[in-house]
C-alpha cells in the first residue's frame, strides 16, 4: 500500500500541472480541461488523506467532488458555446469588456 | 405693582401676534395693535410710578421673580425684574417717548410695504429694551442688550431692496458686536469671581471682596465699559450710528437717538458701584466722553444730510452723558437722558415730517424757507434746537447740561479741562443746530412742499416740544427721586467754580454759537465757501466731514488687513492635509484598477499568488 504521503505528493503535481495550464494557455476549452485536472488533484488528495485516517468520509468527499465536477462541465460547456457564438473565438482574452 | 411683568410682556405679545399674522392684517388692524400694546404698557409704567411714589416699597426698590431661568451648578440666573428710582425713570420714560414715536409712525409709514414688520419690529424693540432696564441681574440685562442690537440690525435694514442699508445695518450689528464682546467677557470675569450675576448681590459682593483699584475690578469695569462704548456710539466704535440713519426716520428718533443708545449709560449708572471701584476705568469713561462730545460737535457742523447731523448730535449728547458719569455724577447723566430722550426725539419727528414733505430730501442745501411752509415742523426743531443747546431758564436741556458742565468742574473727580471742555461742546452744539434751523428754515425756499402732516404725526411732535421746554423743570426733585439709587456727587469743597458762573458762561457760549451760525449762514455765506476753499479749512472740512476719518483708519487698520488674509488664505492651508487623503485615494485606486483588467487568467493568478501569500503566513509565521 502507497502511504498518503506520496498520494497527496502526486495530488500536488497534478493541482500544480492544472494550475500552470490554466495560466498559460488561452484557449479557453483548455482552461475547462485544466480545471478538471485540479478539481480530481483535489479528490485525490481527499482520497489519500481518508486513507491515512482509515476513514470512508474522504471517498464520500470525492463523490461529492464528481458530482459537482459533472455539474461544472454542463455549465461550463454551455458559456463555451455562448462565448463561441458572441465572439467567433475560443480565446478567453476575446472576453474582457468586464473591467474597471 | 404686581403687573410689573406686563409693561415688557405686552409689547412683546404685540410683535409676536404682528410678525406672525400681521401680514394678513389690514394696516388699521396692525397700527391699533403695534400702538395700543405700547401705549399700555406705557400707562401701565406710569401707573406703577405712581403708586412707586405714593407708597415706596421698603428698601426703596421692588423685586418681581418670575421664574427660575437657569441652573447649572452655583449659575442660577432667574428671570426676575428689579425696579427702582432709576430703572423705574427710564421704563417711564423709554414707554412714553416710544409711545409717542409709534403713533407718529401711524402716519409715516402709511402704504409702505412692510408695514406690520415694522410695528412687530418696533414693538419687540421696546420689549427688548424695557426688558433690558428692568432685569435684576445681568444675563437677563444682556438678553435685552442683545435684542435692541437685534432689532436695530433688522430696523436699519427695514428698506432691505437697497442694499446699501443692509451694508449700513451689517455694520451697525458689527461694530457693536465687538463692544459685545467685551461684555460677555466681562459678564464671565465677574461670574468668575463673585459667583454670581444678580446686579445687587454683585455690587454688594464687590464692594466687600475687591479693594479700590485691584486689578480684577478693574478688568471687570473696563470690559463692561467696552460693551458701553459700543451700544452708545463712542469713541472709539462711534462710527456705526451715522451709517445707522439708513433706517425709517420714527427708528432713527426712538432707536438711535431716544433710547437704544443710551443702555450704556444706563448700564454704567446701574453698575456704579464696580466704577467707582475701579477709578482709573471711570476717568477713561470721562475722558472718553469728552473727546467724543468734541469730535463729533465738529464732525456735526460739516454734515450736509440732516438725519446724519443730528446723528452726530446725538454720539455728542450721549458723550456728556459719559462726562457726567465719569465724574460720578450719576444722577445728571440720568437726568440729561430724560430729556436727551424728549428733544433729540422730537428733532428726529421734526426731520421726518421736513423729509416727507420733500419727497425724501435729505440734503439741507436743498431745503430754505420752510419756515412758512411747515410752521409745526420749524416751531418743533426750533424748541428742539433751543433744548438740545441748552436755552438758559426756558428749556429742558439748559438745566441737564448746566448740571453737567457744572460737575465735570465741580466734581472731586472732574477737573477744570473737563469744564472747559465741555463748555466748548455748549458752543460748538448751538453752532451745527442753528446752522440747521438757519440753513433749512430761512433763507430761499429751495424745493416746494409735497405734503404736509396729519395729525398723527402733529401730536407727537407738539407733545415732545412742550416736554422738551418743561420737561427739566423740576430738576430737584428728579434728583432727590434718583438719590434712592444713585449715590449723589462728591463735590470739591467751596471755592470750586460756582453753579450761577457755569450758567453764565454756557449761556455766553451758547448766544456766541447762535450769533456765528447766523451770522456764518444767514448774513454772510460766502464766508463758509471761502472757509472750505481755503487749503487749511478745506482740509479740515474734509476730515470732519468724514468724521475724523474713523471709517478710514477702520477701513485700513482692519477691514482692508482681513480682507487680504482671507484672500491669502483662500486655498485653506489645512485644507491640504485633506487633499493629500484624497489624492492618496484616488492614486491607490487608479493603481488598484490597472490589475482589473478583465483577463480571466491574470484574476485566477491573483487568487493562487493570494492563496499562496496567505498559506506561506499561516504556516511559517
Amino acid at each position: 500500500m502507497a502511504p498518503a504521503r506520496d498520494g497527496l505528493v502526486l495530488a500536488a503535481l497534478l493541482f500544480s500541472f492544472g494550475l500552470a495550464g490554466l495560466l498559460v494557455r488561452r484557449n479557453v476549452l483548455f482552461i475547462l480541461m485544466s480545471i478538471e485536472v485540479m478539481l480530481n488533484a483535489a479528490g485525490l488528495a481527499f482520497i489519500a488523506a481518508g486513507e491515512h485516517w482509515g476513514q470512508p468520509d474522504g471517498q464520500v468527499a470525492f463523490l461529492f467532488i464528481l458530482a459537482m465536477a459533472a455539474a461544472e462541465v454542463s455549465v461550463g460547456l454551455a458559456l463555451v458555446l455562448h462565448l463561441y457564438h458572441r465572439y467567433k473565438s475560443v480565446d478567453v482574452d476575446a472576453a474582457s469588456r468586464m473591467k474597471g | 405693582m404686581q403687573l410689573l411683568w406686563l409693561v415688557p410682556a405686552l409689547p412683546f405679545a404685540g410683535a409676536v401676534t404682528l410678525l406672525l399674522f400681521g401680514s394678513s392684517m389690514r394696516h388699521k388692524t396692525v397700527a391699533m395693535i403695534g400702538v395700543g400694546v405700547v401705549a399700555a404698557s406705557a400707562a401701565l409704567s406710569l401707573a406703577i410710578a405712581a403708586i412707586f411714589l405714593a407708597a415706596p416699597p421698603p428698601g426703596g426698590a421692588y423685586e418681581q421673580y418670575l421664574w427660575l431661568w437657569i441652573d447649572v451648578g452655583r449659575f442660577r440666573p432667574a428671570f426676575a425684574l428689579y425696579l427702582d428710582a432709576l430703572s423705574l425713570a427710564m421704563t417711564v420714560v423709554v414707554t412714553f417717548v416710544a409711545t409717542l414715536i409709534h403713533l407718529y409712525s401711524v402716519e409715516f409709514m402709511a402704504g409702505e410695504e412692510g408695514y406690520s414688520r415694522f410695528f412687530g419690529y418696533m414693538n419687540l424693540f421696546v420689549a427688548s429694551m424695557v426688558t433690558l432696564l428692568l432685569a435684576n441681574n445681568l444675563l437677563l440685562l444682556f438678553d435685552g442688550w442683545e435684542g435692541v442690537g437685534l432689532c436695530s440690525y433688522l430696523l436699519i435694514g427695514f428698506w432691505y431692496k437697497d442694499p446699501a442699508n443692509g451694508t449700513a445695518a451689517q455694520k451697525a450689528f458689527i461694530v457693536t458686536r465687538v463692544g459685545d464682546t467685551a461684555f460677555t467677557v466681562g459678564l464671565f470675569v465677574l461670574f468668575e469671581h463673585l459667583g454670581t450675576l444678580h446686579i445687587q448681590d454683585l455690587m454688594r459682593f464687590a464692594q466687600e471682596q475687591w479693594t479700590v483699584g485691584s486689578g480684577v475690578a478693574v478688568a471687570a469695569a473696563a470690559l463692561l465699559l467696552g460693551g458701553a462704548v459700543g451700544k452708545s456710539a463712542q469713541l472709539p466704535l462711534q462710527t456705526w450710528l451715522p451709517d445707522a440713519m439708513a433706517g425709517p426716520t420714527p427708528t432713527s428718533a426712538l432707536i438711535h437717538a431716544a433710547t437704544m443708545v443710551t443702555a450704556g449709560v444706563y448700564l454704567i449708572a446701574r453698575m456704579h458701584v464696580l466704577f467707582t471701584l475701579a477709578p482709573q476705568v471711570q476717568f477713561a469713561v470721562a475722558v472718553i466722553g469728552t473727546v467724543t462730545l468734541l469730535m463729533a460737535g465738529f464732525s456735526a457742523l460739516t454734515q450736509t444730510d440732516i438725519k446724519r447731523v443730528l446723528a452726530y448730535s446725538t454720539i455728542s449728547q450721549i458723550g456728556y452723558m459719559f462726562l457726567a458719569l465719569g465724574v460720578g455724577a450719576w444722577g445728571a447723566a440720568i437726568f440729561h437722558f430724560m430729556t436727551h430722550a424728549f428733544f433729540k426725539a422730537l428733532l428726529f419727528l421734526a426731520a421726518g415730517i421736513v423729509i416727507e414733505a420733500l419727497h425724501h430730501e435729505h440734503n439741507i442745501f436743498r431745503m430754505g424757507g420752510l419756515y412758512r411752509e411747515l410752521p409745526i415742523a420749524f416751531w418743533a426743531f426750533l424748541a428742539g434746537g433751543c433744548a438740545l443747546a441748552g436755552l438758559p431758564f426756558i428749556t429742558a436741556g439748559f438745566f441737564s447740561k448746566d448740571l453737567i458742565v457744572w460737575s465735570a468742574g465741580a466734581s472731586t473727580l472732574g477737573g477744570r479741562a473737563f469744564w472747559v471742555a465741555s463748555l466748548f461742546g455748549v458752543l460748538l452744539t448751538s453752532l451745527y443746530i442753528f446752522r440747521l434751523i438757519f440753513l433749512v428754515f430761512f433763507g430761499d425756499v429751495r424745493t416746494p412742499v409735497s405734503r404736509r402732516p396729519g395729525w398723527a404725526m402733529a401730536v407727537p411732535v407738539v407733545v415732545l416740544a412742550v416736554l422738551s421746554i418743561i420737561g427739566g423743570y423740576d430738576e430737584k426733585w428728579f434728583l432727590g427721586f434718583l438719590g434712592h439709587a444713585l449715590p449723589p456727587l462728591s463735590q470739591l469743597p467751596a471755592g470750586a467754580i460756582a453753579e450761577t458762573v457755569t450758567s453764565a458762561f454756557a449761556a455766553g457760549a451758547l448766544l456766541l454759537g447762535i450769533f456765528a451760525a447766523w451770522y456764518v449762514y444767514m448774513r454772510k455765506p460766502a464766508l463758509a465757501e471761502a472757509f472750505a476753499a481755503n487749503p487749511v479749512g478745506g482740509a479740515l472740512h474734509r476730515l470732519w466731514f468724514s468724521d475724523w476719518g474713523m471709517d478710514w483708519l477702520y477701513d485700513r487698520v482692519f477691514v482692508r488687513p482681513v480682507e487680504w488674509l482671507t484672500y491669502a488664505v483662500r486655498n485653506d492651508i489645512i485644507d491640504t492635509v485633506f487633499d493629500w487623503i484624497t489624492a492618496l485615494a484616488a492614486f491607490t485606486s487608479r493603481a488598484l484598477s490597472v490589475t482589473e483588467n478583465g483577463k480571466l487568467r491574470w484574476y485566477a493568478a491573483g487568487i493562487a499568488a493570494g492563496t499562496v501569500i496567505f498559506v506561506a503566513i499561516a504556516l511559517f509565521i
